[in-house]
């Protein structure tokens, strides 16, 4: 499966996680991965798998096509964007299944999944990471 | 006021919005000439200069047009806060007694639409733009969604913040939006990032701000009705605290760079929140200025919804907040932006705001920025 950047993500027994960096002196979690710890200041960090599900932080929807860099379809439709609480992780910040603003709220489970979000120059759809509410699966 | 304070002695501006055939640093020049004659110098009087644009050019080659006098004058690039950083590097160099006289000029002249910024340029991989999380219209979305969560606070009361913007625009013949508003008509056009809506922001533009400074103790010999500079002060962000451009967030809260600009700069004044006559606040768009309402301290968290009810906020309130329309109606050009703040602020203290005077003579004003990567500058000013 082609992703848009191979270096987010890791495999587990549950399924594919993101790849994020854990403090070894404090224990704070970054996404993605960094070689220095933001909280603090030490630079021994090391690589760890994300919680693959959370519950919703906050949520918006991007409600028109965005100038490059973004390379989505040219054909627009709004899509949600949220942060996700990880527990004891990171609030981490992804694209949405869901779209509808009255079909989110905040603090409604949420689960990872790869998306299609554009197509490649073979054709081939390129991934990236999103979550969806957990009772819409 | 003492020796070491500093006094803003000249102001100019090059109207803000669009101005077809003019570069931006034809507008720093306009802005520069128009303080320099406002406190009856010339720029060979200018011993230092601190200036920037994001977008517009450097502001040290405005000494071609300016003119060709050897003084130092050293580019300040800090996004949003490019006018509050080149400001307080103009109040360390008088304060120090390095230099007793000099400009400050912020311009800008953006092309037309949202940003669109290179995550590489803020340390962030390619996938974050290509695909589509780089945008500070949804992290102001993402933002405002959460703390009106947190507060309990409506939804509507962010039509209501833009419908006085547009309202305080159309009394400001420097705004670039002068035509009012209604809050229905403003809760009713396109959805941009739930729950904001197009005329919730504010858009980039073009414009330039000068202010000519010196030292408090020389001001009289300039101006009759000088504007102490009585703090400034710069603040970048805490681990915990939620900024834009972050693909994720620490589970700890902190205190967000506004909070503690603004409590850096009210001690440097030694000046209480509650003093404040008119404060000028970012108004990125509606929720901004809800949220920064309370980050400054100038109210409670959560408070807000009732004094915008009660009209605290408006020109003749007890507490008015953008009172030349702020970036709404004035849009952004990023350079100059936190400099029209500190304009706006010396015309109210001077008396001098015509349409939009805040009635009773104010004699504390406030300014504050906020931007990416999560950077907040705070000024105080009196007379």
């Amino acid at each position: 499966m082609r992703t848009v950047d191979d270096t987010l993500f890791t495999d587990t027994p549950d399924g594919v996680a993101l790849l994020g960096s854990r403090c070894t002196r404090c224990f704070a979690h970054t996404f993605p991965r960094q070689s220095g710890c933001p909280r603090c200041t030490g630079d021994t960090m090391v690589d760890t798998p994300l919680a693959r599900s959370g519950v919703l932080w906050s949520f918006t929807v991007q409600g028109f096509l965005p100038k490059p860099p973004y390379t989505g379809p040219e054909e627009f439709e709004p899509y949600g964007v949220g942060y996700v609480e990880l527990p004891g992780q990171v609030i981490v910040e992804a694209r949405l299944t869901e779209n509808d603003p009255d079909a989110l709220r905040i603090g409604m489970p949420m689960t990872l999944q790869l998306v299609p979000f554009r197509t490649d120059d073979d054709g081939e759809p390129v991934h990236t990471f999103a979550f969806a509410p957990q009772e819409a699966q | 006021m003492t020796s070491d304070g500093v006094a803003i002695v000249g102001v100019g501006m090059h109207r803000f919005g669009r101005t077809e055939g003019v570069s931006g640093r034809a507008q720093a020049v306009h802005a520069a000439r128009t303080a320099l004659a406002d406190a009856g110098v010339t720029f060979a009087d200018m011993q230092f200069g601190f200036g920037g644009s994001h977008s517009a050019g450097d502001a040290d080659t405005l000494v071609s047009e300016l003119g060709l006098t050897g003084l130092p004058f050293i580019n300040v690039a800090n996004g949003c806060a490019t006018g509050g950083s080149a400001l307080i590097s103009a109040t360390a160099a008088i304060r120090s007694g390095q230099h007793d006289i000099g400009i400050v000029i912020g311009f800008d002249k953006h092309p037309r639409g949202a940003f669109n910024t290179d995550p590489a340029e803020h340390g962030i991989g390619a996938w974050y733009g290509e695909t589509g999380l780089m945008l500070t219209t949804q992290f102001f979305g993402l933002k405002i969604q959460r703390y009106l969560y947190e507060y309990g606070i409506k939804p509507d009361v962010l039509a209501t913040i833009a419908e006085k913007a547009f309202r305080n625009g159309a009394r400001n013949p420097m705004a670039w939006r002068r035509t009012p508003l209604s809050a229905a008509e403003i809760a009713a056009a396109p959805m941009i990032s739930h729950p904001l809506t197009q005329y919730m922001y504010c858009s980039p533009a073009e414009g330039a701000v000068a202010l000519v400074l010196c030292r408090a103790d020389r001001a009289r010999e300039y101006t009759d009705r000088p504007v102490f500079l009585r703090g400034a002060a710069l603040r970048s962000r805490r681990y915990g605290s939620f900024e834009v451009f972050s693909p994720w967030l620490a589970t700890e809260r902190a205190d967000a760079p506004t909070v503690e600009a603004a409590t850096a700069v009210f001690d440097q004044a030694g000046i209480a929140p509650s003093e404040v006559d008119v404060a000028q606040i970012q108004d990125t768009e509606a929720g901004a200025e809800l949220m920064h309402m309370a980050e400054t301290g100038l109210c409670a968290h959560g408070e807000q919804e009732e004094l915008i009810a009660a009209g605290a906020t408006e020109i003749e309130g007890r507490l008015p907040i953008n009172t030349d329309g702020g970036c709404i109606a004035n849009g952004e050009p990023i350079g100059a932006s936190g400099l029209r703040q500190v304009y706006e602020n010396v015309l109210q203290l001077r008396g001098d705001a015509g349409e939009h005077q805040v009635p009773g003579r104010p004699r504390v004003g406030f300014t504050h920025v906020y931007g990416a990567p999560g950077i907040s500058a705070c000024t105080v000013l009196t007379c």
